[in-house]
């Protein structure tokens, strides 16, 4: 397939947005048992308001897919059968609570709704907070869906797919959370640098288990299966097109296998080893966490970049010769 | 149910695109707009059709053959492209089968695109719509147009009646008995698509023709036995030129 960079931001930007309010509230749950000194409410609002721009960001970008943005609003009518429909409805939503999430530590709506045995109080936010943790795993399950359930895209039709959209987006969200802890509340910066960790070591052996996936494929459609003629031998002598069509723009990455061969060791080391490596290096330094989410999230440009390149559509046995 | 396809016979297409340019002629004039056409005359010519004509050569030179391979949408009956639109714009029609595109309706995310097989849809760049092959469905059942005139632009323009048309499902149509006394096919059957646009498969055409086909056994003037046996190169019933 040919990356395009509105999919590629959008899916990168909702990634870290929902990986950082997902930090947020889990830094929350903790203060609700005790676990960890619970913050002023600003802290909670500060952040959830930076995952929201980045949410928002995310849309936008989205809105460069789309040949008739104006009409949108449409996207949202085939929830029943359609992954893209349901995420058209699941982000807007997600952003809405987020933003809800932000007003109400703001203003400290802090109104208890439930005394757990053991003293743990449940308040409006902790329960804005859990309906947003819901949203943001539906969201990453809609946005995964959109790419596994195109089952002749086989380097896409797994559930390694949504898997690695939760746990990328996840790890790039805590490393974010780490970033801004370390400024706005130090004593928690390494509490989410920790869950970083662990999340970028999953994130790289989901990634790498749907590397080598993909690497074993072998396609299920070939030539011929695709006109139909048993020979061995098929070569094509003209596509029907004198100068290329929306079939060679849309499916082929246009880059040779070397650059893809480049790529992958780039996201890898990228995305996952540098900043693993500036997390081993200080858990609380700005600077380094800062320049980590830095490398990760361009690791992440590159990752998703290398996503679509990677996926191989049976449309182009049909395109392989212009002439 | 009907279920209106193509069935395309590889074993007399010429590869000629008289269907090609009949298609695009007639999708290029109706009241959905132009199909997008960039550069026509320049080097780097592109633009939107619903069918083109592939060729592909098959075996090792010198025992090669090529086979010209008409492709459109197939009008699956169980199209992966439909139930992915985010907006209801791809449709299948119940009555007859066939897969639309609404293009008031349309946003332009290609995901349609994504989840066809074939590579049977494109996106019309300057209206920003995907398009694909409508079986000429604004020909079809046009009452205005003579009967004979209600099949599809590529039909009609095909020089060696390569391309039939009808309802698959009426198993006396032209189309079922095609696909079933010459092998019909279906392209990639390994995505359960089943796609209702059939190919014939090239076949070996022999004619045998025995001794006494050579001399018309039932030659009325040779039964009657009244007449005298003509000499052969009399004219006969045969040759009305000169009776
Ligand atoms: S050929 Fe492609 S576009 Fe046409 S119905 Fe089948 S899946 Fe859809
Ligand atoms: S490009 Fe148009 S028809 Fe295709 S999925 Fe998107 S909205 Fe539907």
């Amino acid at each position: 397939m040919n990356p395009a960079f509105s999919v590629i931001f959008l899916t990168t930007l909702i990634g870290a947005g929902q990986g950082l309010f997902l930090a947020l509230f889990t830094e929350q749950s903790y203060a609700v048992f005790h676990l960890l000194p619970r913050q002023g409410g600003g802290f909670y609002a500060a952040g959830s308001l930076i995952a929201l721009v980045l949410l928002a960001a995310g849309l936008a970008a989205s809105f460069f897919h789309l040949g008739h943005p104006e009409r949108a609003w449409r996207a949202a009518s085939q929830w029943r059968t359609s992954w893209l429909s349901r995420e058209v409805i699941a982000l807007p939503a997600f952003m809405g609570v987020v933003f809800c999430y932000a007003v109400a530590h703001w203003l400290d709506m802090n109104w208890v709704i439930a005394t757990l045995p053991g003293g743990a109080v449940v308040d409006f936010t902790v329960l804005l907070g859990a309906v947003g943790t819901i949203l943001a795993f539906v969201l990453f399950g809609c946005t995964g869906m959109i790419y596994a359930c195109l089952r002749f895209l086989r380097e896409w039709n797994s559930p390694l797919t949504v898997i690695n959209f939760i746990l990328l987006g996840g790890a790039s969200g805590f490393i974010l959370a780490a970033f801004y802890a370390s400024v706005a509340a130090p004593e928690l910066s390494s509490f989410f640098g920790a869950w970083a960790i662990i999340l970028v070591l999953l994130g790289l052996a989901g990634r790498g288990a749907s590397l080598i996936r993909n690497r074993r494929l072998r396609p299920k459609s070939t030539m011929q299966t695709a006109i139909g003629v048993k020979h061995p031998k098929i070569v094509q002598k003209t596509q029907g097109s004198m100068g290329g069509s929306f079939n060679t723009r849309e499916f082929f990455h246009g880059k040779d296998a070397a650059f893809l061969k480049l790529v992958r060791p780039g996201f890898l080391l990228a995305a996952f080893i540098a900043p693993l490596g500036l997390l081993g290096l200080s858990l609380s330094s700005p600077a380094t966490l800062g320049l980590a989410f830095l490398f990760n999230y361009v690791g992440l440009i590159a990752e998703r970049w290398y996503f679509f390149a990677e996926a191989n559509h049976p449309q182009n046995l049909y395109y392989q010769t212009i002439g | 149910m009907t279920q209106l396809a193509l069935v395309i016979d590889l074993n007399v297409c010429v590869g000629c695109s008289a269907c090609v340019t009949s298609c695009k002629e007639w999708n290029t004039s109706g009241s959905a707009g132009p199909l997008v056409d960039e550069r026509p005359y320049g080097a780097d010519p592109t633009g939107t059709f619903f069918n083109r004509v592939q060729t592909f050569e098959v075996g090792e030179f010198p025992a090669t053959e090529t086979v010209h391979f008409p492709k459109s949408c197939l009008h699956c009956e169980d199209p992966p492209c439909v139930p992915v639109c985010p907006t209801g714009a791809s449709y299948k029609r119940k009555e007859d089968g066939i897969v639309l595109v609404d293009y008031d309706k349309c946003i332009g995310c290609k995901y349609c695109s994504w989840a066809c097989p074939y590579g049977a849809r494109e996106i019309d760049e300057k209206q920003k719509v995907m398009k694909k092959c409508t079986l000429c469905v604004d020909r079809i059942y046009d009452k205005n147009l003579a009967e004979i005139d209600r099949k599809p632009a590529c039909v009609k323009a095909c020089p060696t009646s390569a391309r039939l048309f009808g309802d698959i499902h009426d198993p006396e149509s032209v189309v079922s008995i095609a696909i079933r006394e010459n092998g019909g096919y279906a392209l990639m059957p390994e995505w359960g698509t089943h796609p209702a646009n059939h190919y014939l498969p090239r076949r070996k055409t022999n004619l045998k023709i025995h001794e006494d086909e050579l001399e018309r056994a039932d030659n009325p003037l040779k039964k009657d036995g009244k007449l005298p046996k003509p000499s052969k190169n009399e004219p006969s019933l045969d040759d009305i030129s000169s009776w």
